[in-house]
């Protein structure tokens, strides 16, 4: 169907006008993807892949409920577009809940970890304020053309490689 | 890239969240049913069918054509490729996003299993 489409790996499902749900498996524990979620340093490495076109320039982030963060994605410092906003809750390897303050329509974000014979389950939950929140969102960023990505290839190969 | 059509959307996803209608647009695509079939097969009133077939048509994702006293209903030419792609769209930026994520921790493995080898 129509609402919801999955490659295997990843499910997207639009659960409801306002609200899109992505499940998805991986093949550790929840402390190593909960960990890969709250450091600065690692969360940096995965949440902008070639895809999305456009690095990320810096990643400020304080994990905790009530804490901030602030994420500027750009080519360089005069063309950088930032995302921040608040973690409302934020309960160790089982759930962060954060906000997208960078525009009206922005969602809340709700990501849970759940361990299943060694494997962890995310799902992660947008609930927007409206309709057009969700149907615009990302609306543009599949469309930019990748460059400069060859840094995010070499930084997981060292990654793979250094340790 | 595609612009989407924020009211059909609307209208298709709305048609799209009753459960019964879901049913229905899988019946049809094994195969054109009547009006009344599918109230059967749905076990429900003739008057309820008619108002699901409608919130369909009017979507798109039906059609029907009346012969005689039967309403055949079959699927509507423009399917689901509309939302298809919507859904892709989002499918591709987030799998490619956990893709690079199953990549930093399956490096963190690697670094466990080398740190414990070395300790232990």
């Amino acid at each position: 169907m129509g609402l919801r489409m999955g490659d295997g790996r990843t499910s997207v499902e639009r659960t409801s006008e306002r609200e899109l749900v992505v499940k998805r498996m991986f093949d550790a524990p929840v402390r190593l993807v909960f960990d890969a979620w709250t450091k600065p340093e690692l969360f940096k490495l995965w949440w902008a892949p070639k895809s999305h076109g456009v690095p990320i320039i810096s990643c400020e982030m304080d994990v905790r409920t009530g804490g901030g963060y602030r994420i500027a994605f750009g080519h360089d410092a005069s063309s950088a577009m930032a995302f921040f906003g608040k973690y409302l809750e934020v309960s160790p390897l089982a759930r962060i809940v954060w906000t997208n303050d960078e525009g009206d329509e922005g969602a809340v974000t709700t990501v849970t970890f759940e361990e299943i014979d060694g494997r962890t389950l995310l799902v992660l939950q947008e609930l927007y304020p409206s309709k057009e929140g969700l149907d615009e969102a990302f609306v543009g960023m599949e469309d930019v053309m990748p460059e400069q990505f060859d840094q995010l290839d070499e930084l997981l190969i060292s990654l793979g490689a250094g340790v | 890239m595609v612009q989407y059509s924020t009211a059909r959307l609307d209208a298709s996803f709305a048609a799209l969240s009753d459960a019964t209608r879901r049913g229905v647009l899988e019946q049809l695509e094994s195969g054109d049913a009547s009006v009344t079939e599918l109230a059967e097969t749905f076990r429900m009133t003739l008057t309820g069918m008619k108002k699901h077939i409608g919130v369909l048509e009017q979507a798109g994702l039906v059609t029907t054509e009346k012969v005689g006293r039967v309403r055949t209903c079959r699927l509507g030419l423009r399917g689901l490729g509309e939302e298809a792609a919507w859904i892709d769209a989002r499918r591709k930026i987030w799998s490619a996003r956990f893709d690079a994520l199953d990549d930093v921790v399956e490096a963190l493995i690697r670094k466990e299993n080398i740190d414990g080898s070395e300790n232990g």
